[in-house]
């Protein structure tokens, strides 16, 4: 998304753009919104532990030398008497890039000061958050119902239960916490805070439709995050 | 702190272009599912993951988090300390590695 430009500096595109900006005086990323390079850095972070706990994953699956469980299996449905392998994490993740896509479309829409197309897509992917929440607390306690725990499991490799409660624990944690920000993100673009530039609760800092974007880029990170957990947990 | 004076509208990218990634990525996913709905294994099966994969994450990361359109400076600042991963996957291949070895090693042929 091209940042407001700033009276008196003109912003080079490529890779001139690249040298001005990291020797630029005082700041870097002249014109960018504090709150979204402040994202971005957090998100890097996060993707170091989330790297963390899939590397210690593949760790621990490479190194034991028991069967390690069959995904495909384990995490099957019954649906109308026959088996299909990995139906739950399907649904799951189509409904996770669904919620990516409103919150794309959100984003676009807030910087065209569309308030009403705004706020209904916000909540559209608040309710898309909230349902892969719940169907992974069915999948929990399915699971824990069939006697995995993070120090043992029924179908094989001991290790599978503590990286399988770990990783979808802590990526679910983060949906959580974002399906509740959705909320009062949506809550607040329906009351217009961002075209009035009302100031926030916690901050001085008047609200502009930049914190859509904010708020997208950390969603979409969770939506990122599931596609390394489902390609290298569910499908490997 | 001095609020910097911004232009009045942002400018905003096509709706067709959201659509397109949109369905982009249920497409893969829906290659990704079959993966394992046909059951490949092996080479075939992994490769097929990790490009999907990658494609999907390529994806969101360039249209919907807008890394396309993005200055250098954040891309670069952005995707360089990814390879610090690739290091640490390295490091830690050969370590589970390791590990198999002595492993295999000991039961075998006992301490």
């Amino acid at each position: 998304m091209s940042d407001p430009k700033i009276e008196g500096y003109e912003f080079k595109p490529g890779f001139k753009g690249m040298a001005q900006d990291t020797g630029s005086d005082q700041t870097m990323f002249k014109g960018v919104h504090w709150g979204k390079a402040m994202m971005w850095i957090f998100l890097l972070s996060d993707t170091f532990i989330f790297s963390c706990f899939l590397i210690s994953y593949m760790k621990g699956r490479g190194s034991t030398l028991v069967d390690w469980p069959n995904a495909s299996q384990v995490f099957g449905l019954h649906v109308f008497g026959v088996e299909v392998p990995l139906l739950l994490i399907a649904i799951m993740t189509f409904v996770l890039i669904t919620s990516s896509g409103t919150m794309a479309l959100a984003v676009k829409y807030g910087y065209e000061k569309n308030r009403k197309m705004c706020g209904w897509l916000i909540l559209a992917t608040a309710i898309g958050g909230l349902i892969f929440v719940g169907m992974q607390a069915f999948e929990w306690s399915k699971l824990i119902h069939e006697g995995v725990r993070p120090w043992e499991n029924p179908f094989g490799a001991k290790q599978f239960g503590s990286f399988f409660f770990m990783i979808t624990g802590f990526h679910g944690t983060h949906v959580s916490i974002g399906v509740i920000f959705l909320f009062i993100y949506a809550y607040k673009t329906f009351k217009g805070h961002y075209d009035e530039g009302k100031r926030g609760w916690f901050t001085t800092i008047k609200g502009d439709y930049v914190e859509i974007e904010i708020l997208g880029l950390y969603w979409h990170f969770v939506d990122l995050v599931w596609v390394f957990i489902f390609a290298f947990f569910y499908l490997w | 702190m001095s609020e910097t004076k911004k232009q009045e509208q942002t400018t905003t990218h096509k709706i067709g272009i959201y659509l397109w990634i949109w369905g982009l990525l249920f497409v893969l996913s829906f290659f990704s599912y079959m993966v394992d709905w046909y059951q490949f294994q092996g080479l075939l099966r992994w490769s097929l993951i990790l490009l999907f994969m990658f494609l999907k994450a390529g994806l969101i990361m360039a249209f919907f988090m807008h890394l396309f359109w993005e200055r250098y400076a954040l891309v670069n600042v952005l995707l360089w300390p990814m390879t610090a991963i690739g290091c640490f996957i390295f490091l830690m291949v050969a370590e589970f590695e390791y590990t198999v070895f002595t492993r295999l090693f000991y039961f075998v042929v006992g301490g």
